[in-house]
């Protein structure tokens, strides 16, 4: 059974596009990420127009993002305050962003820039959520506690003029640090086309060391925001918002986010940490092997987009 | 718009052809070659996109008119869709990765073209004839920017090559050499499949009629590819009204996410 995408301008199969979401949304819900870094791959793997796939993906990410923040709201797991210190940040990161990405665009390197910054950043994250999420998970092992968090060791940037105690979260740092996250978050969700959660997570648990259960729900909701500002948006400037494609994708996604958010609180977060930082390592790796790797065609084929 | 490219434009060669048979050396052929006359139809003047369109199957059908000769003509039959512009990059090893770093852009090139004759080209007229008439994937009119100029370039070029090689993976550029059939000695029609992934707009049907290694008549007839119903109102209110469609987006993205929420809710 297909459906046509009147925004795409293509009919798509309507259960491979629901599966989509279901799979991504399932992430989404358990690790606390958007899952744009997966979901827009994928779309323009099934043929819709990068442009389209960008903006498409925003509404769907905020539709499953909201859904999966009210489970954390109702359990307290969520930080309001820290998510609205971080909003500041990452409304004037996502300005600075769209400017960064228009310069790129006139330099004519935007997909080598997108694809290096996304094998770096993946990379690195990967690999360093991956290595200390095994310590813990050995370390729990053996018997030991698997608490981590030394009260003793605040990083310089944490003692930082402007303090504030964030309740929920258990900590009490500047505001400065915060804001500069938030920023960061901004600029990499316009310039990669990210919610930036699976940036956001482990800098709240390492950074500024929030407590993994409220980090999750935390990122939801800036996820949510951004994505909701990204949506209005992108439909205004550019008039790629595939209203229909979003709808099937987020059908799926509330659905997937709802059982994921369930999987990731029973889980012990050590593990979640480890299974996060092994698919972010495997899809910096992948984006990294299409770099290097021969092409069988040597050849692309843009449209040049028409402004709508 | 004046861009033009360096090619002939099809009016301008079907004058050049009209020309070379009124001072053609034998009066008897002459007056053979104008004595042919096509009569054609489209299956469907307007293919409408509805939720389930996945592509659409047409039919041209073509009567050949001719009064002089008892041989079978040949037919080709080519399908333009809109209009529109490419970028084809061309990627190479830099520092060990596959970088864009070469391109070319194909400016108001057919974003859908299908050719389908009765026998290969080739066997019907010399290169020249052809290259006129613009049968073939191979010589139709593909108008590139080449520095400040526009102009097409010979058939072996590979960013040429790449584009129609591209275009045809998508099936949006179609070639038969067999596609046209003979119903009757003088009575021809040709398929052709229009994807769903095809563009909207104002598709041509031209068809050429050879005989004797020249073109003798031709024939346009068009349809339009148009979105309808609720797909319209969906293209239509994004459009016009954007902010208004994002803001109507997002707050639907919100309500679902809630539906969803609530319906999964465990208490």
């Amino acid at each position: 059974m297909t459906i046509y995408l009147p925004i795409a301008e293509l009919p798509v199969v309507i259960f491979t596009v629901f599966a989509m979401g279901l799979a991504v949304g399932f992430i989404s819900g358990m690790f606390g990420v958007g899952g744009g870094f997966l979901m827009t791959p994928l779309l323009i793997f099934t043929g819709v127009p990068a442009a389209v796939a960008v903006a498409s993906v925003s509404p769907y990410m905020a539709a499953s993002s909201f859904s999966g923040a009210l489970s954390y709201l109702r359990k307290g797991m969520v930080d309001l305050p820290l998510a609205g210190v971080l909003l500041i940040g990452g409304l004037i990161g996502t300005a600075a962003g769209v400017a960064l990405f228009l310069w790129l665009r006139v330099i004519g390197q935007v997909d080598l820039f997108i694809r290096i910054a996304y094998t770096l950043l993946l990379g690195a994250i990967g690999i360093m959520m991956l290595v200390e999420s095994a310590r813990a998970i050995r370390r729990s092992r053996r018997g030991k506690a698997p608490h981590v968090r030394r009260p003793g060791t605040h990083a310089w940037f944490m003692r930082l003029p402007l303090k504030m105690r964030f309740r929920r979260s258990r900590i009490y740092v500047s505001a400065v640090p915060v804001v500069a996250i938030g920023f960061v978050i901004g600029l990499l969700g316009a310039v990669l086309g990210v919610g930036g959660g699976f940036i956001l997570v482990p800098a709240l648990i390492y950074l500024l060391r929030v407590p993994t259960t409220t980090s999750v729900g935390t990122s939801l909701v800036l996820t949510l925001v951004t994505m909701a500002a990204a949506t209005v948006l992108h439909a205004e400037a550019n008039g790629t918002v595939d209203a229909v494609l979003a709808f099937v994708l987020m059908i799926g996604g509330t659905m997937g986010a709802q059982f994921g958010a369930r999987t990731g609180q029973t889980m012990r977060p050590e593990n979640l940490r480890f299974l996060l930082g092994l698919l972010v390592l495997s899809v910096g790796i992948r984006v990294a092997v299409d770099l290097v790797r021969t092409p069988a065609e040597l050849y692309v084929l843009h449209p040049i987009e028409v402004r709508r | 718009m004046s861009r033009r490219g360096v090619r002939l434009r099809p009016m301008a060669s079907a004058a050049a052809v009209a020309l070379a048979c009124a001072f053609a050396p034998d009066p008897a052929a002459a007056q053979a070659t104008s004595a042919d006359r096509l009569v054609i139809s489209v299956s469907q003047p307007q293919v409408s996109i509805t939720s389930t369109f996945t592509g659409a199957e047409l039919v041209v059908f073509g009567v050949a008119e001719t009064i002089a000769s008892d041989t079978t003509p040949d037919v080709v039959v080519t399908v333009r869709g809109p209009k529109q512009s490419f970028v084809t990059w061309r990627k190479s090893r830099l520092f060990g990765l596959w970088v864009n770093t070469d391109s070319r852009t194909f400016i108001d090139v057919p974003a859908f073209l299908s050719v389908q004759s009765n026998r290969p080209p080739d066997e019907m007229a010399p290169p020249a004839v052809l290259r006129d008439g613009q049968i073939g994937l191979s010589r139709n009119a593909l108008t590139q920017l080449v520095g400040t100029d526009y102009a097409d370039v010979v058939p072996t070029d590979p960013f040429r090559q790449a584009f129609l090689r591209t275009q045809q993976a998508a099936n949006l550029y179609q070639e038969d050499s067999h596609g046209v059939t003979f119903l009757a000695p003088r009575v021809f029609r040709a398929n052709f499949t229009i994807p769903g992934q095809a563009p909207i707009g104002r598709y041509d049907v031209a068809i050429q009629l050879l005989r004797d290694g020249k073109i003798t008549a031709r024939a346009v007839q068009h349809f339009e590819v148009n979105r309808s119903g609720f797909e319209q109102d969906v293209a239509t209110f994004s459009q016009t009204e954007g902010t208004l469609y994002g803001i109507t987006v997002a707050i639907g993205s919100l309500i679902v996410g809630f539906i969803g929420n609530f319906l999964f809710r465990k208490e």
